[in-house]
């Protein structure tokens, strides 16, 4: 099994999908509640498996694109068929995966093995019939869009309207047609006319979940802007810019880079964005651009780790973060396999962790604690004894339900709620 | 503060020496560490370079970083380039407690002016006429160490090597941009010769620092070998590979 990448679940969260290092999607589908088995509810299973990228060589500069999956959006459901975009550092793609389950039989001009029947030898006319067969699921990719982005794609996002997404490199983002692949409109550029002056990157971007003329970027300077598409065509002037000021008692050589943000999240609402950066997960009301309305300290025990931190490059692992389906709750993942949630109205948070060792399945997972100096209690973990190779980077949240998809690695944990 | 606790003890003779020796050597190993992220910075960097498909992010937010240093280091006057082995203090190694790197700067607390580049050796010039007593019983912690260095550390022709620097920073953006050319002139066209700046400077440092810690050095060739053409090299490695296609298509 590869190193997950990216994971999401559908609208309706009956299907989730990841990505991984080695360009293979998995999607898994939730099964029918049935009522034999009531305490088995809805589990999810691999519902199909295909590679959507390859490497590639880019000769002409003597790279080799790598086939990691960054993201994958779904589209609504619009019929009987799901639609997924998935991209790696250049291409996106959309692929459109559906079932067979029945099949025609009785051809009159070849025959069940394909092979072509003698003409001579039919004597009788027969209309062909749809018989059942197993249940297959077929992937198919239904548009690739290249050849649009000089630096890598971290992010895409689905228009409101259904009809266009906009993907995002460091330094541009365009707008994409479904329909069409062999254009694209450029609707941010940062790239300074000359590269010696660029100090800042676009580090994620989103559309607002109900204007489709709104979106907001993220930049490595901890900053959010939200663009209005109606303004112009080009939204490098931006309609808000958020950006909390800096506390001047915490500045330190470190200070840019755990403010560079690494994911941004419109509520389900519309009304608030999440972002996360290096230690914490901040809320941000639209209205408001001059600070969060809520800050959560991730893991601040960390911050006096910095500096081995920068050694050993941890401190640019890029964190998501994800809502619950209410925008009551929210969750960011942290090192030694931990995950952390966040209850917005009792403002209780907690720590799990996602590892087989410690949890049997269908246990409740029992809730972890690092501790920061001094006394260690028993089932405490101190600073010291993490696992930075063990970040939880990715994770989903059902859209209704209390049901979350955590990657570990390279394995993925799938937790819901205990009912009674 | 590890600084503001320098502040309580007075240069009152003899009986303050030892402790004054103590805060002394404690002082140089903020710039010390100071000096030694900025060593990891610019092999990271380097590294970035290095590397199939170098991360933009990374290497923004590094070079970002890499330019801090320096400007806090003009401010200080304790700019200098290289022969921390002169002094028997190598930097990697040394870079044990985060403690004093990881707390806010003390420049910001104090509000220090920052002299302006065209100033800065006449700033430099002037310090060194100073008595080291003297400066000893100022208020100013800041100014201590940076006599106190001013003696026990060789200090180059640093207006000189700023400039070398910053340019050689922008050789990295310049380098990581030309790795997308917009047309085949321009992967043809000619290597740009100020970048040997950078890996004169950066050999020079190599050779003094221990690398213990970063993995990634591994793949970094003996840099005490290499001369002026490596950086040249790799570009010309890559305009041989793309003849070699040409031609044999």
């Amino acid at each position: 099994a590869d190193i997950i990448s990216t994971v999401e679940f559908n609208h309706t969260g009956e299907l989730l999908a990841t990505g991984d290092k080695g360009g293979r999607v998995v999607i898994f589908q939730r099964e029918q509640e049935s009522k034999n088995q009531p305490h088995r509810r809805g589990e999810y299973n691999v519902y199909s498996t295909f590679q959507s990228h390859e490497p590639e060589f880019d000769y002409l500069k003597s790279l080799e694109i790598e086939e990691k999956i960054n993201k994958i959006r779904w589209l609504p459901q619009q019929n009987a068929a799901y639609f997924l975009l998935s991209t790696n550092d250049k291409t996106v793609k959309l692929w459109k995966v559906s079932e067979r389950d029945k099949r025609p039989e009785g051809y009159n001009l070849k025959d069940e093995d394909g092979r072509l029947r003698d003409p001579s030898m039919i004597t009788v006319l027969r209309v062909p019939v749809l018989r059942p067969m197993d249940l297959m699921v077929e992937a198919t990719p239904r548009r690739v869009f290249a050849n649009a982005h000089t630096y890598h794609i971290n992010s895409i996002s689905v228009n409101s309207d259904y009809e266009t997404y906009m993907s995002a490199d460091d330094l541009r983002i365009n707008l994409w047609n479904f329909e069409i692949t062999n254009q694209s409109f450029n609707i941010v550029d940062i790239k300074p006319a000359n590269m010696e002056e660029l100090t800042e990157v676009i580090t994620a971007a989103e559309f607002h979940p109900h204007h489709c003329n709104t979106f907001v970027y993220s930049s490595s300077k901890g900053t959010i802007r939200l663009c209005d598409m109606r303004t112009s065509a080009l939204c490098d002037h931006h309609a808000k810019f958020f950006e909390e000021p800096e506390d001047p008692s915490n500045r330190s050589f470190f200070s840019e880079i755990i403010s560079s943000i690494s994911d941004v999240k419109f509520s389900h609402s519309g009304r608030y964005i999440m972002t996360r950066d290096y230690l914490t997960v901040k809320v941000w009301d639209l209205n408001m651009e001059n600070r969060p309305i809520e800050t959560y300290q991730v893991h601040d025990y960390l911050r006096s780790k910095l500096c081995s931190l920068y050694e050993n490059d941890c401190i640019f692992d890029k964190f998501e973060c994800v809502w619950n389906g209410s925008d009551s709750v929210i969750m960011t993942g942290s090192y030694n396999n931990f995950f952390r949630m966040f209850d917005r109205n009792t403002k209780r948070d907690v720590t799990l962790e996602a590892s087989r060792e410690n949890s049997k399945p269908r246990a409740i997972l029992k809730p972890r604690k690092v501790c920061v100096g001094g006394k260690r209690r028993k089932d405490e973990i101190s600073v010291d004894s993490l696992d930075f190779s063990k970040k939880i980077l990715h994770t989903a949240w059902h859209p209704s339900e209390n049901i979350i998809a955590v990657a570990a690695t390279n394995n993925l944990y799938i937790f819901q709620d205990k009912v009674n | 503060m590890f600084v503001r606790g320098l502040k309580r003890k007075c240069f009152d003779g003899e009986e303050d020496i030892e402790g004054t020796l103590a805060g002394i050597k404690a002082i140089p190993s903020y710039n010390l560490q100071r000096q030694s992220l900025l060593d990891m910075s610019l092999v990271k960097l380097q590294l970035c370079h290095m590397l199939v498909e170098p991360n933009l992010c990374r290497s923004v937010l590094i070079a970002n970083t890499v330019r801090q240093i320096q400007e806090e280091m003009t401010q200080d006057g304790t700019w200098q380039m290289i022969n921390t082995q002169s002094t028997g203090q190598a930097s990697l190694d040394r870079l044990v407690s985060t403690d004093i790197l990881c707390r806010s700067s003390r420049e910001q607390a104090e509000g220090k002016h920052v002299p302006g580049y065209s100033t800065f050796n006449k700033d430099f010039e002037g310090d060194q006429t100073q008595d080291s007593s003297e400066t000893m019983s100022t208020a100013s912690s800041v100014q201590a160490p940076r006599n106190l260095q001013s003696n026990v550390w060789e200090m180059e022709n640093s207006q000189e090597n700023k400039g070398n620097f910053q340019k050689s920073l922008d050789q990295i953006f310049e380098t990581l941009e030309n790795k997308s050319p917009n047309s085949v002139e321009d992967l043809f066209s000619e290597v740009d010769n100020s970048y040997y700046d950078l890996d004169t400077m950066l050999t020079g440092m190599m050779s003094n620092t221990k690398m213990g810690h970063c993995d990634g050095l591994e793949t970094f060739t003996s840099p005490a070998t290499t001369t002026s053409n490596s950086n040249c090299k790799s570009d010309l490695n890559e305009l041989d590979h793309i003849v070699e296609i040409l031609v044999e298509s």
